[in-house]
């Protein structure tokens, strides 16, 4: 059994312009042990999904509808109490902002602490010493002078590593990282990330990775979730996604970042932008922006469609390739071309 | 682009600029914060020159004290052969210079429509005579970055990242300048706009043989616009060569380090490259290390390099480092 089993989750916020569908039906599952990363724009509704997950979301945020499975125990519509107990113990979160997401008023061993007592029945000298070693764990020089300093004595990279301490204290089963490098430089980037994954090995724990960095995702990821809109366009191993994507939109994101081969080059962009949540279209939502548009795109929503055992993709080009294939073999590929010429033609009406 | 002759005049000659910035360190002291320390470099015209390092290391403080946004602690900007001295020459200066700002939320003004920031630039200096002129150059400069002539009298908050970064760019452009310093024009942006704008800036660059200076912390995105890259650390440069040099064959050990650091977008590389890790932090800039500013961080790092700072000196064509034991790590 998976880890985590997260179906058909659909989150809002219901605001005074109305309602807001920020996450509109993301499946994915996550087994021990293994780094899920979770790929989108801003706006994409990447962290809404994990923060539904851990039911930290704003006010104005609900869980509609849908599925979270922790364990084979369903968090959607359990109580705080229960809520309590999985945050900390059994999920963990770093954020992206290292220098918000620590209280700026309490030394670093003042919080450490304060999580670690909270969740396990350590003493308060049975906590610092953990504190102390976690600080280690994660490569902080003088870890027992850092526990009496405030946040801002640190530096961004040492900040976050405080964070990972903290997460990794009551040694969770799930650790979510929400753009945990982002704002931080490339060499110490690389640091963190090499943490982590030294951590993720010795520890065991299942990481779920979420940015917009193809680069950091292809390095540190097993699985990749393609969000756009909301909803999940593809799902699939790193190898799947990155080297047969098969979501318009997923190829369009791999074709726009600049490599080695474009130098010199145009970049090739998706054109057009994100799309206004409130008002989502009734098709495909990647449909307005997407170059190989058909009429079905504008009208119908795709549904999610099994490539392989662990490859999903929402997109109609996928079903119209699979009837193609059906259809007599020798003429495929005539077909093929005069039928995408048609396609720019109907994409242009659109 | 890169193959005019050297022997042109570069159209910007940056010489021994040196920017310090006062830091209260008590009641009656402070201490000079060396944001820039002795840089020198040329770019020439219609190049792109590509500046990238940490935060702090003092890009951004480069690139505003070029434009003169800081006045220079120490050293001399020389512009197309003339070296800067008198208001008149600023003034001059200013109509043939832009700067592109980082952050599209934060440097538009809020309370002003998107045809008076981009008019904005064309009141200062006079550049039109009559309103119709104005209002005629305006939406040209609109429709040339790509928005749409019916968002001239719309609020800055009403549009998307990537849309403000537009306005940022048709506001530079008011001026017709030649050289343009853009300060991480596309780190705010996401990736699929992020390629619209890098593109435009190529375009621009075509049309109007302009002149960059490109300062971002995102080696691919320099690396794809760049002719020429710089990398600097904790003020000072360490490195200057072609883009295509410096990524095959970097002297410097902290160019090797930043390179090996890039993710790469590609599991099967990224799974099989090694990284060149760092130790430590990036010192704070008022108690600089002595000698090399590297070395507390350098895996190379000998007695010679804490004795002395290294020269920043020519070592093949074109091809600039600062380091003591370049001859011997490579």
């Amino acid at each position: 059994m998976a880890l985590l089993e997260v179906k058909d989750l659909h989150t809002s916020f219901f605001t005074d312009a109305g309602e807001v569908k920020a996450v509109n039906g993301v499946s994915f599952s996550l087994d021990r042990g293994k780094v899920l990363g979770i790929v989108g724009e801003s706006g994409s509704g990447k962290s809404v999904t994990v923060y539904s997950i851990m039911q930290i979301l704003a006010p104005a945020g609900k869980i509609v509808s849908g599925s979270v499975k922790l364990d084979g125990q369903e968090l959607v519509g359990a109580d705080e109490k229960t809520m309590r107990h999985v945050r900390g113990n059994k999920i963990s979160i770093i954020f992206q902002d290292p220098m918000t997401s620590l209280n700026p008023t309490y030394t670093i061993g003042h919080q450490l602490v304060e999580a670690i007592l909270l969740h396990t029945d350590r003493n308060k000298q049975e906590a610092w010493d953990r504190a102390v070693e976690m600080l280690r764990l994660v490569n902080i020089n003088e870890p027992e002078k850092r526990m009496k300093q405030y946040p801002y004595e640190l530096s961004g990279g040492m900040r976050q590593r405080v964070m990972i301490a903290m997460a990794l204290a009551c040694e969770p089963d799930i650790l979510v990282a929400d753009e945990p490098t982002t704002a931080l430089d490339v060499t110490i980037q690389a640091q963190i990330l090499e943490l982590m994954q030294k951590l993720q090995k010795e520890m065991g724990m299942a990481i779920i990775m979420i940015t917009h960095d193809l680069g950091v995702v292809a390095q540190m990821c097993d699985e990749i979730v393609v969000m756009y809109a909301g909803s999940y366009c593809e799902r699939g191993t790193a190898d799947e996604i990155f080297y047969e994507p098969k979501h318009e939109y997923t190829k369009g994101l791999l074709r726009s970042i600049p490599t080695m081969e474009t130098m010199g080059q145009k970049l090739k962009p998706i054109l057009g932008t994100p799309i206004d949540l409130l008002n989502l279209p009734e098709g495909c939502p990647f449909a307005p922006r997407c170059e190989n548009a058909m009429k079905i795109c504008i009208h119908r929503a795709p549904e999610p469609m099994q490539l392989s055992d662990t490859h999903r993709a929402s997109c109609w080009m996928n079903v119209k390739a699979q009837l193609d294939a059906q259809k007599a073999p020798e003429s495929a590929q005539a077909k093929k071309d005069s039928a995408s010429k048609a396609h720019d033609e109907e994409g242009g009406e659109a | 682009m890169a193959d005019k002759t050297s022997a042109e005049t570069p159209l910007v000659d940056v010489r021994h600029l040196k920017e310090y910035f006062p830091v209260n360190t008590g009641f009656f002291s402070s201490t000079p914060l060396k944001a820039v320390d002795d840089v020198s470099f040329t770019i020439k015209r219609g190049e792109t020159l590509g500046l990238v390092g940490e935060s702090g290391c003092g890009k951004t403080t480069v690139g505003r004290t070029i434009l003169h946004l800081y006045e220079p602690t120490e050293g001399e900007i020389i512009y197309d052969g003339k070296p800067l001295k008198t208001k008149d020459d600023l003034r001059e200066y200013r109509t043939k210079s832009a700067m592109v700002f980082q952050d599209p939320y934060s440097s538009l003004n809020p309370r002003m429509t998107v045809s008076d920031i981009i008019g904005e630039p064309l009141d200062v200096h006079h550049l039109c005579n009559t309103k119709e002129e104005r209002e005629e150059r305006i939406l040209q400069l609109m429709d040339r970055v790509g928005l749409n002539s019916e968002h001239a009298s719309r609020y800055a908050h009403e549009f998307s990242g990537g849309q403000r970064q537009r306005i940022g760019i048709a506001r530079a452009l008011a001026v017709k300048p030649e050289f343009i310093v853009c300060d991480e024009p596309v780190s705010a942006l996401d990736v699929s706009i992020q390629a619209q704008v890098i593109n435009m800036f190529g375009e621009l660059q075509e049309e109007m043989g302009l002149t960059y200076l490109f300062i971002a912390h995102d080696l691919l995105v320099v690396r794809h616009i760049s002719d020429r890259i710089a990398v600097m650390y904790l003020g000072k440069m360490v490195e200057l060569a072609d883009a295509t040099e410096i990524y095959d064959k970097p002297l410097h050990p902290y160019t090797k380090s930043l390179i090996s650091a890039v993710p790469i977008p590609d599991p099967k590389i990224a799974r099989a490259s090694k990284r060149i890790a760092l130790q430590g932090d990036i010192p704070s800039p008022l108690n600089a290390p002595s000698g090399c500013p590297f070395r507390t961080r350098c895996p190379y790092a000998k007695d010679i390099c804490a004795g002395s700072a290294p020269e920043f000196k020519e070592v093949s064509k074109g091809h600039f480092v600062a380091c003591h034991r370049t001859a011997e790590i490579n």
